[in-house]
């Protein structure tokens, strides 16, 4: 009766020693970060399409095999003219743009080709190629729910990471250009 | 220099803080009544050096003092005077140093109310409020040190993030503190009680209080986060189950809890191992809430940035605390009496059936919170929890609490008799039937489980409302009567009648908006209609506007209904200029039986606009329920008995001492 009792009492303290073991583990796990949401798109080879140029645009659109065509990582991004974090994010593209070592390809998301074009002509386009998307067909397959999206695809046509939402100040700096440097160095 | 104060006014209040935790607790143990008395000394000191340090990193957001690396980081010259003040805990650093800020001012304010507890329990209870204070400086200076300075500082700062930059956020973080916080105190008397080996009634009247006044905090702050989420988020929601709701929401129910079960102990002398659990375990879930949100254990929206580092620091000091704590328990617990006997229907019963409710409630959001991470653990990859799985766990376990809080209330202590208790609500019950009804004719048939439900609430507001009326002989006696009868009233009864009536208020607003919410997305041109709900809302157009440190679009929203004009409705689509942000600000239209709510998105190129209606119905009931509890807390707070408490139970001791002899 005794010794059940005790049990009793050191029952709160028993399952509070379980839960920090699980806090523990967390904590201490290496590369473990919860901010990144399981992409199932995250290591697999990226999907098969092929977008249209934009007309009046000066850059050729682009299909899976430009991904994989020369050799460089490539870093899509979905953008469009009617959304504004895009635009946010518009320096760091032209920023990316100027690098000649990596491919940066748009993806004119649900937009009207002429919209795109006129958004692009006034911003300036970064972009080594745009594809044009305005039925959504091929953002679907790239698993886009919220503009701007950013993906970084491998020389091998591998999805190797992906950046919902607009790159805030810092995420260019921190993670997305270090990304690229691991890739290139791999 | 003054930032340097600041740094120099955070050492000397943990050095104040480790003798506090120290010499008073010797002097407990000696019967020293000097070193006892140290304690109360300590915890001023501690607390004006904790108040020079938040002057001085006050006083650096006030004049932006770029040369501070945490005031580069969130804040901005351009930032209204308001948003420079609340940018001192809109951070990580800051708000640690707010907490810390907290604490020392529940310990002082024991040390300077609590004259007359016994000399033993107070230093005790200052020892234990120290040491816990010991923890968080030490965790403040030498892993988040606000008063970090930049060699090179920059031209501006980076701006406090737009979503914070809000009347109801500047308030909502210091409220939901002192909630968390205030709790320590029922957690240093329980330590020291369990020290003491003692647990009565005059422990119980000192912990109620201070319970309380963490408990209105706590309700006041989740309500108003709550709120902020609806106007600013844009979404039309109000709770959405994220970790950090959670972690709020959890010691706000073990809180609720414990504020029942400690009434037990003062009434009837029983239960008192259970509280002291309560308090222990009330205090922790406030710890891991505030550890939660730093460590970047869980995905949130609104977490502070992770740092592993800091996350193994906290994690090690909670272990200490809650660990420690737990193991006196286990210690010490068994060996305390327990008190009066009670037959399972009688208010004793009601009240441990609520307790029992209420922790089985915060056990199910723990597991959904922490399920995750669980399963991670064991190697079943990420999965989430939504609302779905509250819907299933969670509100199963309120219903039976809902049903039985007014029947609770009528039960006398030791013995009562249920049937006599159904009789004396058979208006309130057959009124609930009625308003079933009604609520089934108007929406016609809608959800089942949302009319249930609202029948459910008016019987819980009408039992409540009825057990007040019979408290005064309302009707039954003449008027004058009944009138003097509730001036009569004692607060905590008072107290007890506006809680619970505002729970069922809050109630019946979240079934109604849950169940009855209309929403529609359109692309309008100006001078186009859209009809949501019966309701027309004519879009006429938008305008470019500028503000302090942003730039935005407002939209312009002409509401009538049936030709006749109601309001004009002005939502704002923000880019903060530092951040390159984008913030929606919803506009909204409130009146008592719904809110008419409208924001505008994004132009689709050709002259119109994405815009979004809501009709909430009854949403703001939930508001005004939440701020009903916390006047029916701050009612009870005043309540004479529980400030007189301790002399009136030293003439009971007096009279006891005077028997035995």
């Amino acid at each position: 009766m005794s010794a059940k009792r005790k049990v009793i009492f050191a029952l709160p303290l028993l399952i509070t020693v379980v839960i920090f073991g699980y806090f523990f583990w967390a904590l201490t796990k290496p590369g473990r970060d919860p901010k990144i949401l399981p992409s199932v798109l995250i290591d697999k080879p990226a999907p098969e399409f092929d977008l249209k140029a934009l007309d009046g645009l000066n850059v050729p659109g682009f299909a899976r095999s430009d991904l994989i065509s020369n050799g460089k990582i490539s870093v899509v991004n979905i953008f469009a003219s009617w959304c504004i974090p895009c635009l946010a994010e518009h320096p760091d593209m032209m920023k990316l743009g100027q690098r000649d070592d990596i491919n940066l390809y748009g993806i004119n998301y649900r937009d009207k080709p002429e919209d795109g074009l006129a958004w692009l002509n006034k911003n300036g386009n970064p972009y080594h190629r745009v594809g044009r998307d305005p039925k959504t067909r091929a953002g679907i397959d790239w698993g886009v729910y919220g503009v701007p999206e950013t993906f970084i695809v491998d020389a091998t046509g591998t999805i190797r990471y992906k950046h919902v939402g607009p790159l805030n100040t810092g995420d260019l700096e921190g993670t997305i250009l270090p990304i690229i440097d691991s890739l290139q160095t791999q | 220099m003054i930032a340097e104060l600041g740094q120099f006014a955070l050492i000397m209040a943990l050095l104040a803080a480790i003798s506090q935790s120290i010499l008073p607790l010797i002097g407990a143990e000696r019967l020293d009544s000097r070193l006892m008395a140290f304690g109360s000394h300590a915890s001023l000191v501690q607390l004006l050096f904790v108040i020079l340090a938040f002057g001085c990193l006050t006083q650096a957001y006030i004049v932006s003092d770029f040369t501070l690396l945490n005031v580069a980081e969130n804040s901005h010259s351009t930032k209204p005077l308001l948003y420079k003040i609340s940018g001192v805990w809109g951070n990580h650093e800051g708000s640690m140093l707010l907490w810390v800020l907290i604490l020392a001012l529940f310990g002082a304010a024991v040390a300077a109310f609590g004259r007359n507890l016994p000399v033993t329990l107070k230093a005790r209870v200052l020892a234990i409020q120290a040491m816990i204070g010991v923890g968080f400086l030490t965790f403040l200076i030498f892993t988040s040190n606000p008063f970090t300075r930049l060699l090179v500082p920059p031209e501006n700062g980076q701006d406090l993030n737009p979503l914070l930059q809000d009347p109801g956020l500047a308030f909502h973080p210091p409220m939901l503190y002192v909630g968390y916080v205030g709790f320590s105190v029922a957690f240093s008397f329980a330590i020291a009680a369990l020290i003491e080996g003692k647990v009565d009634a005059a422990w119980a009247r000192w912990v109620r209080p201070w319970t309380l006044t963490a408990w209105i905090f706590l309700t006041g702050g989740i309500a108003l986060g709550s709120w902020w989420a609806y106007y600013e988020l844009g979404w039309g929601g109000w709770w959405f189950w994220d970790p950090v709701e959670n972690v709020s929401f959890m010691p706000w129910l073990m809180g609720t809890a414990l504020l029942h079960s400690a009434v037990v102990v003062e009434k009837r002398n029983s239960l008192k191992v259970w509280t002291i659990l309560l308090a222990i375990l009330t205090f922790s879930l406030s710890l891991i809430g505030t550890f939660i949100v730093r460590s970047g254990l869980l995905t949130s929206v609104h977490a502070f940035a992770v740092n592993p580092e800091r996350g193994i620091f906290i994690l090690i000091l909670l272990a200490i605390a809650i660990g420690g704590s737990l193991t006196l328990f286990a210690l010490k617990a068994p060996a305390l009496k327990s008190g009066g006997m009670f037959s399972p229907i009688s208010r004793e019963g009601g009240l441990l059936l609520n307790n029992l409710l209420l922790s089985t409630a915060c056990a199910t959001v723990f597991l959904g919170t922490l399920y995750p991470l669980f399963m991670e653990a064991l190697g079943g990859g990420r999965v989430s929890i939504g609302p779905p799985f509250y819907n299933k766990t969670f509100i199963p376990v309120m219903v039976p609490l809902f049903f039985l809080v007014c029947i609770g209330a009528y039960l006398p202590w030791k013995r009562a008799d249920l049937v006599g208790v159904l009789k004396r609500l058979k208006y309130a019950g057959l009124a609930a039937l009625l308003a079933l009804l009604i609520a089934w004719y108007i929406s016609d048939g809608g959800p089942l489980l949302a009319i249930l439900g609202l029948g459910m609430a008016t019987w819980m507001l009408l039992g409540t409302l009825s057990e007040w009326a019979d408290r005064i002989k309302l009707f039954r006696a003449p008027l004058a009567k009944s009138w003097q009868r509730a001036k009569n009233l004692p607060g905590s009864s008072w107290g007890m009648t506006l809680a619970h009536g505002g729970l069922a208020i809050a109630i019946i607003g979240m079934i109604s908006t849950t169940a009855w919410k209309v929403e529609d997305v359109a692309v309008l041109k100006p001078g186009e209609t859209l009809s949501v709900a019966g309701t027309d809302y004519r879009f006429d157009g938008v305008k470019e506007i500028t503000g302090p440190n942003y730039s935005a679009v407002e939209g312009t929203f002409n509401v009538s209904q049936d030709g006749v004009y109601m309001a004009t409705l002005k939502p704002e689509k923000r880019l903060y200029t530092v951040k390159r942000m984008p913030t929606t600000e919803a506009a909204i239209y409130s009146t008592f039986v719904g809110d008419y709510y409208a924001v505008i998105g994004d132009p689709d190129g050709k002259g119109g606009w994405t815009v979004r209606i809501y009709r909430e119905p009854l949403v703001t009931w939930i508001w005004f329920g939440c701020t009903l509890m916390v006047f029916g807390g701050l009612v009870s707070l005043a309540d004479r008995r529980l400030r007189v408490g301790a002399p009136a139970d030293k003439r009971k001791k007096k009279k006891v001492r005077e028997a035995e002899a």
